[in-house]
């Protein structure tokens, strides 16, 4: 039946030759490389639960009363979109847990994705030939914490509607187009009904069938190119070692599949996310607090809150103050992002073709520029945190923030400096095992591992001690007031 | 023999868990459960995979060979060829190539006008708000407010009569101690009976400056953390605000009720290029 099946297909198509290839097709195995499959079976998920959302969800302004389960807000005028989310929460059965996999699983999917952007980044996957993919995984990366936000923006809720009015906002300080942009997007000022129908076609159509499309490239480029490899025994650049396609990569991969799924369903059956009910309608002049993102989006609003209170004039032109943190800071992240493999190539003289992995260890310097540059990043996720910092410890917020302005500068400094000493004394620790191999098996191994590592180990266990010890006389002198 | 068994009790499970999620959905649901029963029956799937194919299928490892490099120099020779030879031949035609492009960006021109549809145009908008000479502050209930309806140290959010809900006309009053406002230079008598009026549109990123402290007289806005001083003027004291919070000039009509005594005089809410050409 099958074998006649084949045929029948070969007959019209003539893919044996690449059913063939395909079949024997051999992928190298390490779990680092499961994150972008992890984030390709959230994009899956996302699809499913998103076609089961979309059924129900009613992407209109249109003001009605609100009346269903949830008797708190029983009587209250709130927008279509906000009701028929409380609808099908709470009124449709299977309704409440479809629409917290989709939330769980699009936070996760991004957790995958910059997850995926670090082990390229830190094995060097990004060089030739693989700089395509490099600039096809960065869109991915943008088009999917957009389409987070487009999507989170949807229910009109109080937290997600004050959202919005900050991304008009942001959008009206960029000089001389500004405006017109947010006009456009938004269909007038802030407040006028056309945005929930723009956001909802955004975010079911376009973003996704762009995703689907650039994902396809993605994937049959890594199929073309044939992936990466670490050098373990066996393994060279002109070679690729590890499984067969079929039958046992395709079965791990697709078990792969299942396990996302399962353990988005234990999140959206197990863990709230995003209850509307509790945030309320978006009503004018309300606003929710505290007040924090997505993940995804903390980076963004931590910038929004260290920044400095700085605004310039140039020849009567205003610069607004949120324009440098939340256009021009983006801006330079992504665009750092996407030249990075150039910018590498041109700095290192490295143009050649690259099939085997770097271990982070292998190139100090560039491991260390990308643990500073995350460092950055997460000060700027707690800056995104700064009210609850402050609560948690009981600090004044401004206390909070001009700590965390004074880390966004030293720590990523410090950590650098850091990952430096310790990459190289791994290196070193490396090399010297190696040689030590040769000479007196056994014991020198022993031996250099201790001496090579055990400096970078004790200047970790200092940073940590020192860094405590900071957070501990910070709290002290805070309750002795 | 052991993946095989674990495989199949992890199917099993599996199996038993979906039955036991049809079960919950007909009886009425419940989404913890559902969760739950989803992820057992997706997770033994999982489970009984990879037992299957870590204990049952042949892993290797396998080696392929790659070529270091795509590249193919003399299918490449052969499309430079053909591309020289085509550019020889269309090239000749150089002014219809012109005509072809003036044609398309002239397309392409148009065809963006579309997208003007989209929005109306800026101009003014940003400037002002429906705030007028003589406009009744209202609750979002459309109820006018006398300065002594509000208690010392009570705020409340207003809208202009007729324009409730709008949402840069949104104002906040509040009613000081007496002897307490000291008007800036120019504010003289905006505040009738130590009713001061704000722009609740915070001018650092657009919230609604929520939260109001009676004991140090501060607006704060909980997106951003900005701090206002309400007895100067609205100055940010603290946070990334820059600007302060543009004040509206208030009076009492013949019935007593608040009203405006103008617009606000400069644009309320976050900066934008030309903001300063008022």
């Amino acid at each position: 039946m099958l074998k006649k099946l084949a045929a029948w297909i070969d007959d019209r198509l003539g893919a044996a030759a690449f059913a063939e290839e395909a079949l024997n097709k051999v992928f190298p195995d390490h779990w680092a490389f499961l994150l972008g499959e992890i984030a390709m079976y959230c994009f899956v998920v996302l699809l499913a639960t998103g076609v089961f959302l979309t059924f129900f969800f009613d992407a209109s302004a249109a003001k009605t009363v609100y009346s269903g389960h949830y008797a708190p807000l029983n009587g209250s005028q709130v927008s279509s979109a906000y009701s028929s989310v409380m609808h099908l929460s709470f009124d449709i059965r299977m309704g409440l847990v479809i629409r917290q996999i989709h939330h769980w699983a699009a936070v996760v999917f991004i957790a995958a994705i910059v997850a995926h952007l670090c082990r390229i980044f830190f094995t060097s996957a990004f060089r030739r030939p693989r700089e395509i993919n490099w600039l096809l995984g960065m869109t991915l990366m943008i088009l999917s914490i957009f389409n987070g936000f487009t999507g989170y923006s949807l229910p009109d809720d109080l937290l997600s509607g004050v959202g919005l009015r900050i991304a008009y906002s942001i959008a009206i300080s960029i000089p001389f187009i500004g405006p017109w942009m947010a006009f456009l997007v938004f269909g007038g000022t802030f407040g006028s009904p056309q945005i929930i129908g723009r956001l909802f076609i955004i975010h079911v159509l376009l973003i996704p069938a762009a995703i689907a499309g650039i994902l396809g490239a993605h994937l049959a480029i890594v199929w073309r190119q044939k992936h990466t490899q670490f050098l373990i025994p066996g393994a060279a650049e002109n070679n690729v070692v590890g499984e067969r396609l079929w039958p046992t990569y395709a079965t791990k991969s697709v078990a792969l599949f299942f396990g996302v799924a399962a353990v988005l369903s234990f999140l959206g059956g197990l863990v709230q996310i995003n209850p509307v009910w509790l945030y309320g309608p978006y009503a004018t002049a309300q606003v929710s607090s505290p007040a924090q993102p997505d993940w995804y989006l903390g980076w963004l609003e931590g910038a929004l809150r260290l920044f400095p209170a700085w605004q310039f004039t140039i020849f009567g032109l205003e610069i607004p103050n949120v324009f440098l943190p939340a256009v021009v800071l983006p801006g330079i992240t992504f665009g750092l992002l996407y030249a990075w493999p150039f910018i590498e190539a041109w700095r290192t003289g490295d143009y050649a073709p690259h099939h085997i992995l770097d271990r982070p260890r292998d190139r100090p310097v560039h491991t260390a520029l990308g643990m500073a540059t995350l460092t950055f990043y997460a000060v700027l996720l707690f800056g995104g945190l700064n009210d609850l910092v402050a609560k948690w410890f009981q600090l004044p917020v401004e206390a909070v923030t001009w700590t965390l302005r004074t880390l966004g500068i030293v720590l990523p400094i410090l950590v650098g400096w850091l990952t430096y000493r310790l990459m190289v004394a791994l290196r070193t620790d490396a090399s010297e095992r190696a040689r030590h191999a040769r000479a007196e098996p056994a014991l020198g191994v022993a031996g250099a591992a201790g001496a090579g590592s055990g400096a970078a180990r004790w200047g970790l266990a200092g940073f940590v001690a020192a860094g405590a010890l900071g957070a501990w006389r910070l709290l002290r002198r805070r309750r002795g007031e | 023999m052991g993946g095989a068994r674990q495989a199949g009790l992890a199917f099993v499970l599996s199996a038993l868990a979906s039955l036991g999620l049809a079960v919950v959905y007909v009886t009425g649901g419940q989404a913890q459960l559902e969760g739950v029963l989803l992820g057992i029956g997706l997770g033994g799937l999982a489970v009984g995979l990879i037992a299957w194919a870590k204990h049952l299928m042949p892993t290797g490892p396998f080696v392929q060979a790659r070529k270091v490099t795509l590249r193919q120099p003399e299918e490449l020779e052969e499309v430079e060829e053909s591309l020289d030879q085509s550019a020889a031949t269309v090239g000749r035609r150089r002014f219809l190539g012109r005509l072809l492009a003036v044609s398309l960006g002239a397309f392409g021109i148009a065809a963006v006008f579309p997208i003007r549809s989209l929005g109306t145009r800026p101009g003014r908008a940003l400037f002002h708000t429906s705030w007028r000479k003589g406009s009744r502050a209202v609750t979002d209930a459309g109820q006018p407010i006398r300065p002594t309806d509000l208690p010392v140290d009570g705020v409340l959010t207003v809208f202009p009569e007729g324009a409730v809900g709008t949402e840069d006309s949104q104002t906040l009053l509040i009613r000081l101690p007496a002897g307490d406002y000291r008007p800036l230079p120019g504010r003289e008598g905006w505040a009738p009976g130590d009713v001061v009026a704000f722009s609740k549109i915070c001018t650092h990123a657009g919230c609604p400056v929520g939260l109001y402290r009676a004991d140090s007289k501060e607006l704060y806005c909980p997106c951003h953390q900005s701090v206002f001083e309400v007895l100067d003027g609205a100055r940010p004291a603290a946070g990334p605000a820059t600007m302060p919070l543009p004040q509206l000039p208030l009076d009492v009509d013949g019935d007593g009720y608040l009203v405006a005594r103008s617009d606000y005089t400069e644009p309320v809410g976050p900066g934008f290029w030309n903001r300063g050409h008022a």
